[in-house]
């Protein structure tokens, strides 16, 4: 009699039935839309930050430079290159100087590898690798043989002497070039974590275990081209040649690694005289359950450490993948959440308006014995139903909009913000904010087509609602008919 | 057996407290059919409400067998409705998207009678009042008789042992009224049944054995 009765009423009722339907239907569509762009949107931010900070790195672990004291040069200020008077070499008149500086940038602070340690030891930390993020800068200069002029003789110094004529345009001219790229050093023997296991093997080999004290570089495929370098060509960093063994990319199209250079970090250590330092600390927690517990405890263990967790890292994305994000986090959720309330309250009304335009019909069946269990489990199975047809409609709406939204296929291009000078020069080969404190500079940026994936939980959230909707609607018009006298089916009619 | 004792039943209306019947006592024996007549709000729906179990009684008591109505929870009524009262309304009240023969069935759901069992006693009754071809009918594509028989069909196929009826034949013409007047007597006579008919109509309440009269909640027999 249930199903008979329940099937005769949303037949016989067909337009109440479709209204509700629809307006279930719709808000189902929306919330799985939103869910499933929103997943797409936080799949192409990890797909950035894992460009830059390696896949499955949970936590970061960096050390905020202090402000200098009163009369301290700031850490990470300008570079200086000094130069004796017999410095370089001279020929034809010219002089050349040539001089490399290995250091870490501005806006980073090297710290005692003992830390990784300290991170390591932390409960759940599943695996943990250190870092040390550099900036090579070397400068060219080409300048006349100032030995080979005569100087001034006597108090008059104008009209003395005969300035120097060599350098490189012949006439006493000089000539200045400053070029700079990141170097990354980095534990060969480690690679599970950290910036290099996000990347892609593009030819030769990658670091290890047996590099520790070589001079062998790997490096970003980009720059290699930029600098016109190959697997077996040389690179010079801090004046000593490294042998190139590999050249890596990005695993997503068109994002750059996270250095230009990588080489084994005991030599990065030496060459920038930071024996036993390091920048960076790449944390992998044993579940996504842990991090919050490991940021925690590594915030206490190390104190003046700047702790970054993937969401931390997360907000540092920008470009329209960001806008993207704000839109499905603000607009997107809010609108689904009034279309749903909508949906809920449009179920509800009709139900109720039901109720109360059968009242003789739901009287008359008191008169006839049925117990208020039975009409409200009548009203609720017919609600539930609703909700339900609401919810089918609704999932294969959201998947033909999921559908269409993957065929269109847009791109987002984001960039990465970062506290990390090393990643932050990524691509660039620039030197990007500087001071003191946090220098937010942009970094790898990339095109990503959003791609909306369908989850199973999608699914069950949409079914989840349509049920829950359905019950609501039910329940509370269930409630009415329930509190309906059995005399009204007789009053109405006296 | 009705035994209706001192039964009062009042309403509260905002600040007035109206009396829709004032202490009435009365007996009904079993079998017999009754018509029970009176103007416009001198209380007869409420007492049909009062047999029917519909609703309780302010003071008094109403003992149908050995069931004291009046002091019976919703749950215990609506089993007693359920079993052993049938109603017939004026206006039918049958469910107006179930066909004939669903709408004689939903009087057999509170029962728990199994569907085959459930479908061929429905189809009996339905038979026996003379549509037994309109089963699959919604009452819209029936005429006033028809539906007023579909709505008797659903009283008495859980055969009850009392039959109630509000104005039976008040949205019927005359020799409608008088066919479905023949059929419920016709009934009532076969099946033993206790037959209480409100009417306004003098012609429906001279069949009946025994006529009362409810006038400003007072109830007297008509000799």
């Amino acid at each position: 009699m249930f199903v008979t009765y329940l099937r005769r009423e949303l037949a016989g009722r067909r337009k109440q039935t479709a209204i509700v339907a629809i307006g279930m239907a719709l808000a189902i569509a929306l919330v799985i839309i939103v869910n499933a762009v929103s997943s797409g949107v936080q799949l192409a931010q990890s797909t950035v930050l894992a460009s830059v900070y390696g896949v499955g790195t949970d936590i970061t672990v960096s050390q905020t430079p202090a402000a200098p004291t009163e009369g301290e040069a700031g850490a990470g200020g300008p570079a200086n290159f000094d130069f004796g008077a017999d410095a370089g070499a001279t020929a034809d008149g010219t002089t050349t100087v040539s001089q490399s500086r290995l250091s870490v940038d501005r806006g980073t602070t090297a710290f005692d590898v003992t830390a990784l340690d300290t991170v390591s030891g932390v409960d759940n930390v599943s695996a943990a690798a250190a870092t040390l993020s550099l900036s090579n800068t070397t400068f060219d200069g080409a300048l006349p043989d100032f030995s080979a002029g005569t100087p001034p003789t006597g108090d008059d110094t104008a009209t003395g002497g005969t300035p120097p004529s060599g350098g490189p345009d012949g006439a006493g001219g000089s000539s200045f070039s400053v070029d700079s790229f990141t170097v990354l050093g980095l534990d060969p023997a480690d690679e599970a974590v950290g910036p290099l296991s996000a990347v892609s093997l593009t030819d030769g080999r990658s670091l290890e275990s047996t590099d520790a004290g070589t001079n062998v570089a790997v490096l970003d495929a980009g720059y290699a081209t930029t600098a016109e370098l190959v697997v077996g060509d040389t690179v010079a960093i801090a004046g000593t040649d490294f042998t190139v063994v590999g050249l890596v990319t990005a695993s997503s199209a068109d994002a750059t690694t996270a250095s230009n250079v990588y080489i084994p970090l005991d030599v990065a250590q030496t060459l920038s005289g930071l024996t036993d330092q390091v920048t960076d600390i790449y944390v992998q927690a044993a579940s996504s359950t842990d991090i919050e517990q490991i940021q925690t405890d590594v915030e206490t263990a190390l104190p003046d450490a700047t702790v970054q967790t993937q969401s931390d890292l997360a907000s540092s994305v920008s470009g329209s993948l960001s806008s993207a994000s704000d839109l499905v986090t603000n607009l997107g959720l809010w609108l689904s959440l009034i279309v749903l309330a909508a949906a809920f309250l449009i179920a509800i009304l009709f139900t109720i308006s039901g109720v109360t335009r059968r009242t003789r019909e739901f009287g008359t069946l008191k008169a006839i014995g049925w117990s208020n269990g039975r009409i409200v489990r009548q009203v609720a199975g017919e609600s539930l139903v609703q909700g339900l047809i609401g919810g089918i409609v609704g999932i294969a709406v959201g998947l033909a909009g999921i559908l269409v939204i993957n065929l269109v296929a847009p791109t987002l291009t984001a960039g990465a913000a970062t506290t990390d000078p090393a990643s932050a020069l990524g691509g660039t080969g620039g030197p990007g904010g500087g001071g003191f404190g946090q220098a937010m500079v942009e970094a790898t940026t990339s095109d990503i087509v959003l791609q909306v994936p369908v989850t199973v939980s999608v699914i069950l959230i949409a079914v989840g609602l349509a049920v829950l909707g359905g019950l609501l609607a039910g329940a509370i018009g269930g409630w009415r008919a329930s509190r309906l006298s059995p005399s009204e089916a007789l009053r109405s009619i006296a | 057996m009705y035994e209706l004792t001192d039964v009062t039943k009042k309403y509260d209306q905002g600040k007035r407290s109206v009396t829709a019947l004032n202490k009435v006592t009365l007996s009904i024996p079993d079998g017999q059919m009754v018509a029970i007549q009176g103007p416009t709000g001198g209380g007869k729906s409420t007492l049909l409400q009062m047999l029917g179990a519909l609703d309780r009684p302010t003071d008094g008591t109403i003992e149908l067998g050995r069931s004291d109505l009046s002091k019976l929870g919703q749950g215990p009524l609506g089993e007693i409705r359920a079993r052993e009262i049938g109603f017939v309304f004026q206006g039918f009240n049958l469910i107006p998207t179930l066909t004939a023969q669903e709408n004689v069935e939903t009087a057999l759901a509170p029962l728990g009678v199994p569907t085959a069992e459930r479908v061929s006693r429905a189809t009996a009754a339905l038979e026996s009042v003379g549509l037994g071809e309109r089963g699959s009918h919604l009452p819209a594509e029936l005429s006033g008789g028809q539906q007023q028989r579909v709505a008797i069909a659903r009283a008495l196929v859980k055969e009850p042992a009392v039959l109630l009826a509000d104005e039976p034949t008040g949205n019927l013409d005359e020799h409608t009224r008088d066919e479905i007047m023949d059929l419920l007597e016709g009934l009532w006579r076969a099946k033993g049944l206790t037959l209480i008919v409100v009417t306004h109509d003098s012609a429906v309440a001279r069949r009946a054995q025994r006529r009362l009269v409810i006038r400003n909640g007072v109830v007297r027999d008509v000799a």
